[in-house]
């Protein structure tokens, strides 16, 4: 792969990312428009994530993606080996041993820690889009911090079902002034958005957006006094390594459609059952 | 007993290794060549130059035998190849009144300067299966004379004389660039021509019929179609003078419409533009139609609500790169979505009422 710079990119658009990215840490929750290059991969595989973990990478780097939890999901598998062929950098599986983590759909259940990056993929950044579909508008409303839209859509969800139906993508306040999407990570993950040691990028690639999170930064999920956030999951323990804190995976395992739940961070799973910890499912 | 799913790797490689396969197909046909796609599928080969926005018959010729003949799928290789190619400048902008015509058509004006020259074209073709070419491709010889010289007018500018039609204002400002810039609102013209000339065939034809059946309407006539080669010059710094690097083939559309005046502007004939790489006049058309319907602000036009007219809707739907990444990545997997959905779904049943009986599967 010659052919190609480091990381697949070259240096002019991996500076023009770069300056995307400290723009966002800057302003955090600031969707900063970027200019969004066509990647070997299909727009909403990832291509923003892409993107920036290849502004960011350095060779010494060691990196790791995850898509839904799993290291070994096929796109996660083809995103870590389009990096090996074109930067050739260190991969791994083991969460704390990554300097670099590329994300879909989930945060890593071991607490990451400084000197870590965590890049997301993000399908649809603008967390105010399916209560108004323009961009135009919906700009307007972020500058002039116009969020009761936001607001109302989630009484009308307490008033019509009792509590909050968004289960995912749930929406959060970055240091009390941008609503933010956090992507389409279940809002069991919300709570470790905020505070976190790690840098949080977030890089939507067909909508031309990145924007981030720096190093403990404020990040509450909405809610309301008498309907506070609550962060779920299924009310289970891991199947193979019995653990009760962990975002849990349903499969249906039979014809009679019987269940058994597990980790859906594989790697958390497999480091709990080396340590011989064991669910009522393991062999 | 459930073991965790692993082999992703592996699934991935023997994938490839089959669709290498199915590609090539029965081995015992003879392979397909690129220059037999270039010579014999070019409107193929066109239409992936055009939604591609990269002008090289032989890399599109490529890419479609690569994507085993899907269009889109060439295009999207297209694309990404061109996104690593270094820019060394930019050409001047093209004459298309110098352009050697294969074809231009006015449906306005009977006769004009330079004439009516059917050239390469469907249009009066009966659409027969021809068996014969099942059999053999040999083609009678067309008959041929000497080709016009010199500049062909273009027909907006006779009646642009008589001031019937709207100035098309000169602007020398650099336009802006969509390949290299984010795209943002309000667009201004020469960025929707931008994204209208690689956006998707389908797409705009289905706005361009919209518009002719009445979301927006505007009616059209085909001022002027011509297609033809037009030569391609850069100025290079160290000469200080621009020389010409090569030509490419274009099919230019220039529609003539209706327009009875609104408040800011008389009542005359207004322009819609459309300019494509190759033989692509069902594009072309379609363009200049579609840039027509979102001019209506400029014009002081009433915004009907109709989707050709909405430059947000027609721009950020009509790439179709983009448009198919993001409906085909629904097939990822989203199991942690749909967990979590799952669980609201059942605890909101359960609020309903609703038994459950597939708990008792447990």
């Amino acid at each position: 792969m010659n052919a190609y710079n480091f990381a697949y990119l070259d240096e002019q658009t991996k500076r023009m990312i770069r300056r995307a990215l400290l723009k966002g840490l800057a302003i955090p929750g600031y969707q900063v428009p970027f200019a969004s290059r066509e990647m070997p991969m299909p727009y909403g595989w990832g291509t923003g994530g892409v993107q920036v973990s290849a502004a960011v990478l350095t060779p010494e780097d060691t990196f790791k993606v995850i898509d839904q939890g799993a290291d070994d999901t096929t796109n996660a598998v083809s995103i870590r080996t389009f990096f090996q062929r074109t930067a050739g950098v260190a991969t791994t599986t083991v969460t704390h041993d990554a300097t670099v983590i590329q994300t879909r759909h989930r945060i890593p259940e071991e607490a990451l820690g400084e000197g870590q990056i965590l890049v997301y993929q993000v399908p649809i950044p603008e967390p105010l889009r399916f209560l108004e579909p323009r961009e135009s508008e919906t700009r307007k409303m972020h500058s002039l911090e116009e969020y009761g839209l936001m607001h109302v859509k989630l009484y009308e969800d307490i008033s019509r079902h009792g509590h909050i139906a968004t289960s995912y993508a749930y929406p959060v306040k970055v240091e009390g002034r941008y609503v933010m999407d956090p992507s389409p990570i279940p809002k069991f993950d919300n709570p470790k958005l905020g505070d976190m040691a790690a840098i949080q990028l977030f890089g939507a690639g067909r909508e031309q957006r990145i924007y981030a999170l720096p190093p403990y930064t404020q990040v509450v999920s909405l809610d309301f006094e008498d309907h506070p956030f609550e962060a779920t999951k299924a009310d289970h323990p891991c199947g193979m390594c019995g653990a009760q804190d962990s975002y849990l995976d349903e499969l249906i395992i039979d014809d009679a459609g019987g269940r058994m739940f597990v980790c859906s961070d594989t790697d958390y799973c497999e480091a709990r059952q080396a340590a011989g910890h064991k669910g009522k499912d393991a062999a | 007993m459930y073991v965790a799913v692993k082999g992703g790797e592996r699934a991935i490689e023997n994938a490839h290794a089959w669709l290498a396969e199915e590609r090539r197909g029965n081995t015992d046909i003879a392979e397909l060549g690129i220059a037999q796609i270039r010579e014999q599928l070019s409107l193929a080969v066109n239409r992936v130059m055009a939604e591609g926005s990269l002008y090289d018959p032989d890399l599109a010729a490529l890419a479609i035998k690569q994507a085993r003949g899907d269009l889109i799928e060439a295009i999207f290789l297209i694309r990404a190849y061109r996104t690593t190619l270094p820019r060394f400048g930019a050409s001047e902008p093209v004459d298309t009144g110098a352009m050697a015509c294969d074809r231009r058509i006015s449906a306005t004006f009977k006769d004009l300067p330079g004439g009516q020259v059917l050239g390469p074209t469907f249009d009066y073709t009966h659409r027969l299966l021809d068996f014969k070419l099942a059999a053999d491709g040999d083609v009678p010889e067309a008959p041929a004379r000497a080709a016009e010289t010199g500049d062909v007018p273009h027909v907006t500018g006779f009646l642009n004389r008589e001031g019937l039609i709207e100035e098309a204002r000169h602007d020398d400002t650099p336009p802006r660039d969509l390949t290299r810039e984010p795209l943002e609102m309000p667009a201004d013209r020469p960025l929707r021509l931008q994204a209208l000339t690689r956006a998707d065939e389908g797409f705009t034809l289905g706005l361009a019929y919209s518009t002719q059946r009445g979301y927006g309407r505007n009616h059209a006539f085909v001022g002027e179609l011509r297609i033809g080669a037009v030569p391609v010059e850069m100025d290079i710094p160290e000469l200080g003078f621009a020389i010409e690097i090569g030509e490419v083939t274009l099919t230019e559309c220039e529609t003539v419409n209706q327009f009875t005046g609104s408040k800011t502007e008389p009542p005359q004939f207004t322009r819609g533009y459309g300019l494509v790489f190759g033989q692509t006049e069902r594009k072309a058309i379609s363009m200049a139609l579609v840039d027509r319907a979102l001019r209506w602000e400029e014009l002081g036009e009433d915004n009907v609500g109709a989707p050709a007219q909405d430059a947000e809707f027609v721009l950020y739907h009509a790439d179709n790169i983009q448009a198919t990444g993001f409906l085909e990545h629904i097939k990822l997997p989203h199991y942690v979505d749909f967990q979590s959905e799952l669980e609201l779904v059942r605890k909101l049943r359960r609020e309903a009422g609703v038994d459950q009986v597939q708990e008792a599967a447990e």
